[in-house]
């Protein structure tokens, strides 16, 4: 929940967290790279989705839009960079001008989207905002004659790396006497977009426009009744959501390096939407929570449950993926029927948060 | 107009398996306002289930006739998804009749998965065949074709709608399921228990879907754990188009929508064929004269997507579907 | 008191399928009056509100606010024009704090875009604090200050109703209308409701109200409106009105006094 009482000087045992966290942040990659590069990588998509959660969470948390075809904005971000930096058409254009680009035309697609759906109700719109991540991902898919756009189920791959000038962030490096490897120097350069994604939507909540979209999830008619353009307030909340998506798209291309439709599917969908629900929706730190649960511990699960049931039983009786999903699923029943305000939801926090704004 | 008529029966036959499981999707809907995300999957799990069953007599050489086997496998499937539905009901939608709608909404999803994966434990990755029982002998019907399955399917389904509306008009548990359908507190008030109304709407709705399950099996002759989500997806689009709620809706919505697709996939490679126009660039123009002029620029592969164009147009510009009644909203 | 006119409608008429909520409505509010609206349940008090602040559209008539038509105008649009309102079931925003509430409530007389949000610049962050001193005022106003950082769903009863008042004047409205703000309400909290009533009036705020509460009506509000049946039967001051015998007729169906006390 917004926190819109002015804030008194921050105490020293916060800013005591606050560096204690930072420093771990800093250095988590070493941690992970000591059980292996692939955990930094792991840790880079975990980002990646955060960002992409958030971007949702505008949509969903904020403003009571359900939307089930999300990814369809990740899609055009990720698609988009691909395009425009590999050698699918010979182009390379520098990220600073694509990612805005990707997100730019994500942006446009979610006011397409937002328009014609503007008076549809909850259930209905979740079905239209499926229908049209499924359109996206079938043209995706299929664009590949008799003009090679997309070049279909085979997807685009050698997509340029992230690049400064000269500085590849691919290559492993030396650093004022620290070594990086590729991965960890991605690592940093997202978590530095990253916090600034969370900080932009820390301000977009705790501002009017953040108000008026609460104000429009709560009561759409008593929001229209003070005054709101509700109209343009939902398109503005499709439209910042579809942006940042098409970045942490954009960003996915750009740290995977190779991109597919089917990384795009209805069932992406499902796990950005659930990583809001179930973290806490609206709340920008339970969806944090989610993003990170959903993407970490599945692979956690991968890394252990078939050396665990190799030991157990001397064979792999479900493979990890199905186990994943399994759980996945329970997960979202169980969550809905014990915590259905989500794992970390707001109202808590807000009794905690109680500070008595200054009286003239 | 030499295919129109060609995909006007296959169109037909889809549409009755569409209808079948609208009728699904309507009835829940209609009573408690839920869409049940997880209806396609029951549908495939009858088609596992009865797949199981007659591979099983096969491979035991039952002598029995195909007819019989057929129905061996139906009447395991048949209560077998009647009771996943009941069990999905009790234990992830009940117990949220009063929370707010994203609630069973993400269970209905989180059940959908669970059934999706389960079937793929049990029945593997693969896709499977569907033995071959019935040998389709194919009519000729002035100038097209339409198989014994094909007619099978599209009576079977008649009868079977035909004989869900006499449940829904001539008897008590129909008359119940009526009111709490207008009204369920005041249904309640009146003496009807509607924990049971409700059960048996997807009980019914179920065993349907385990019909309409063996009947895409026959058709496209095979089953696959994945099978459920896209066609429930588009039985849905169909009870939508016909009027949410409303039963003659999911019927005619079905029907329609098979027909739509059936004609859509069969016409889109020439409506969009390319050939005809100018500036064309090389590598097209190549293409054209490779294939006699012929170069669609979406082909039948785009036909997934006249469903979901047919569910966005309908629910942006009529939402109460071609049969469904205006709802005024009061402030 | 100025006699200045604030509204005028004229002919206001609506029907919901065979129903006529409203027939051939018409009536005048002045600047800074209390004008009660009254009737049996059923009446349209609620449908002629509705249609006021342009949920719904008149199949005919009109009205003019301040000088100006209001026709077809969008609900946020008659906020703008300066017409507030509550509604009879209280639609609060339950799981924002009464703070929060009040805020939404500024949204219509402030500009912050969504550039200001990202950027925070010194204007933003100038009216976002604005905006909070002037939400906490009118909490403060109405009496429910202590509560500012309670949700909306927590409140007692008449600290809602009262929360709603509040929201509503945040939007510096010409006119009030209030639904039934006084339903539930024991004695000592419709006096203090027709405190905050006289209050507004005093303050500038004209109020257009819809009420059950016969005494209230009759001690606060300058001139009445009964309507019944969609019809409007009466319309004057307080004692002309109760003295009505079509008035009477329409709620008792006989012939009762009502008791007016100062």
């Amino acid at each position: 929940m917004s926190n819109q009482h002015r804030k008194k000087s921050i105490p020293p045992k916060v800013w005591a967290g606050v560096v204690l966290v930072a420093i771990a942040l800093a250095l988590l990659p070493f941690v992970a790279a000591m059980v292996g590069q692939a955990w930094v990588r792991i840790l880079n998509f975990a980002m990646i989705y955060t960002m992409l959660a958030l971007g949702l969470n505008i949509v969903v948390g904020f403003a009571g839009l359900l939307d089930l075809g999300y990814i369809a904005f990740y899609a055009v971000g990720a698609y988009v960079y691909a395009l425009l930096a590999s050698p699918h058409f010979g182009v390379h254009l520098p990220f600073w001008v694509i990612l805005p680009m990707g997100a730019g035309l994500a942006c446009i697609f979610g006011v397409l989207l937002g328009a014609p759906t503007l008076k549809l109700r909850g259930d209905y719109l979740a079905i239209v905002t499926l229908g049209f991540g499924e359109i996206i991902r079938i043209f995706l898919n299929n664009l590949n004659a008799p003009v090679n756009v997309t070049n279909g189920p085979q997807g685009v791959n050698l997509i340029d790396p992230f690049k400064i000038g000269s500085f590849s962030f691919t290559r492993p490096e030396t650093l004022l006497g620290v070594s990086f490897s590729g991965p960890q120097k991605y690592y940093f350069m997202l978590l530095l977009l990253t916090i600034g994604v969370i900080v932009l939507n820390l301000r977009l909540q705790n501002s009017r426009l953040g108000r008026a979209w609460e104000a429009i999830r709560e009561d759409e008619v008593a929001a229209r009744a003070m005054g709101i353009n509700t109209r343009n307030v939902k398109l503005l909340a499709f439209a910042m959501g579809a942006s940042f998506g098409g970045i942490a798209g954009g960003l996915f291309s750009a740290t995977q390096q190779f991109v597919s439709p089917e990384s795009f599917g209805l069932f992406e969908s499902i796990i950005v939407l659930a990583m809001v629900v179930l973290g806490g929706m609206g709340h920008i730190p339970g969806v944090i929570l989610g993003a990170l649960l959903l993407t970490l511990l599945p692979e956690v699960l991968r890394y252990t449950m078939e050396p665990l049931q190799m030991a157990l039983f001397g064979r792999v009786l479900l493979d990890a993926e199905t186990i994943r999903l399994l759980v996945f699923g329970i997960a979202l029943v169980a969550i809905m029927l014990y915590r259905p305000a989500g794992l970390w939801p707001s109202a808590v926090r807000k009794r905690e948060l109680e500070v008595k704004p200054e009286t003239p | 107009m030499d295919i129109f008529l060609q995909q006007l029966i296959n169109g037909l036959t889809l549409g009755s398996i569409y209808a079948l499981v609208a009728l699904g999707y309507t009835m829940v809907y209609g009573i408690i306002g839920l869409i049940n995300f997880a209806h396609g999957e029951v549908v495939m799990i009858g088609a596992m289930v009865c797949l199981s069953v007659v591979t099983a007599l096969l491979g035991a050489h039952a002598p029995l006739p195909s007819v019989l086997i057929i129905l061996a496998g139906l009447l395991v499937a048949i209560p077998v998804c009647m009771t996943i539905a009941y069990t999905m009901e009790k234990i992830a939608y009940r117990p949220l009749r009063k929370a707010p709608r994203l609630a069973p909404l993400i269970t209905a999803i989180g059940m959908s998965i669970i059934l999706q994966n389960a079937a793929l434990m049990i029945w593997g990755r693969n896709y499977l065949t569907f033995p071959s029982l019935i040998q389709p002998t194919a009519h000729e019907l002035f100038g097209a074709s339409m198989t014994d399955l094909q007619m099978l399917i599209v009576v079977l389904a008649g009868l079977l709608m035909a004989g869900l509306v006499f449940v829904v008009q001539r008897t008590r548990l129909g008359m119940a399921m009526r009111a709490t359908a207008q009204n369920p507190q005041v249904a309640g008030l009146m003496g009807i228990d509607i924990i049971v109304v409700i059960s048996a709407a997807f009980v019914i709705g179920a065993a349907l879907a385990a019909v309409a399950g063996l009947m895409v099996m026959t058709y496209y002759g095979i089953a696959h754990y994945y099978m459920g989500f896209l066609l429930g997806l588009k039985a849905f689009t169909a009870a939508v188009l016909g009027g949410i709620g409303n039963l003659a809706g999911a019927m005619l919505g079905g029907i329609l929508l098979g027909i739509i697709e059936a004609l859509g996939a069969g016409y889109i490679g020439d409506v969009s064929n390319i050939c005809d126009f100018p500036f064309l660039s090389d590598s097209l123009q190549q293409q054209c004269a490779a294939s006699d002029g012929q170069v669609s620029l979406f082909g039948s592969n785009y036909q997934d997507v006249f469903a979901f164009f047919v569910l966005i147009a309908v629910l942006i510009f009529r939402p109460s579907g071609l049969l469904g009644e205006r709802v005024a909203e009061r402030a | 008191m100025s006699q200045l006119t604030l509204l005028t409608a004229k002919g206001i008429t609506k029907r919901f399928g065979g129903v006529q909520a409203l027939g051939d409505v018409s009536f005048t509010i002045n600047h800074g009056e209390i004008y009660g609206l009254i009737g049996p349940n059923g009446a349209g008090k609620t449908s002629l509100f509705n249609v006021l602040t342009g949920i719904y559209t008149p199949d005919a008539g009109s009205f003019t606010f301040d000088g100006e038509p209001l026709d077809r105008l969008k609900p946020n649009e008659v906020a703008e024009r300066g017409i507030a309102r509550t509604f009879q079931n209280i639609r609060l925003f339950q799981n924002l704090s009464a703070l929060e509430n009040v805020m939404i409530g500024r949204h219509v007389r402030t500009k912050a875009t969504v550039f200001g949000a990202v950027f925070r610049d010194k204007a933003t962050v100038a009216e976002e604090a604005a905006i909070e001193k002037r939400a906490y005022e009118l909490l403060e106003y109405v009496g429910v200050a202590k509560r500012a950082n309670d949700l909306a769903k927590h409140l007692a009863y008449g600290d809602q109703r009262r929360l709603e008042i509040a929201r509503a004047l945040a939007t510096e409205p010409k006119l009030l209308t209030l639904d039934e703000p006084a339903a539930g309400m024991n004695a000592t909290e419709t006096q203090a409701l027709k405190r905050l009533l006289e209050d507004i009036r005093r303050d500038g705020t004209t109020i257009l109200l819809i009420e059950h509460d016969m005494k209230l009506v009759m001690n606060v509000c300058d001139r009445v409106l009964v309507l019944d049946y969609g019809k409007k039967i009466a319309e004057g001051s307080a004692a002309e009105v109760q003295n009505d015998p079509k008035v009477i007729a329409a709620y008792l169906g006989g012939e009762v006094t009502l008791e007016k006390r100062a």
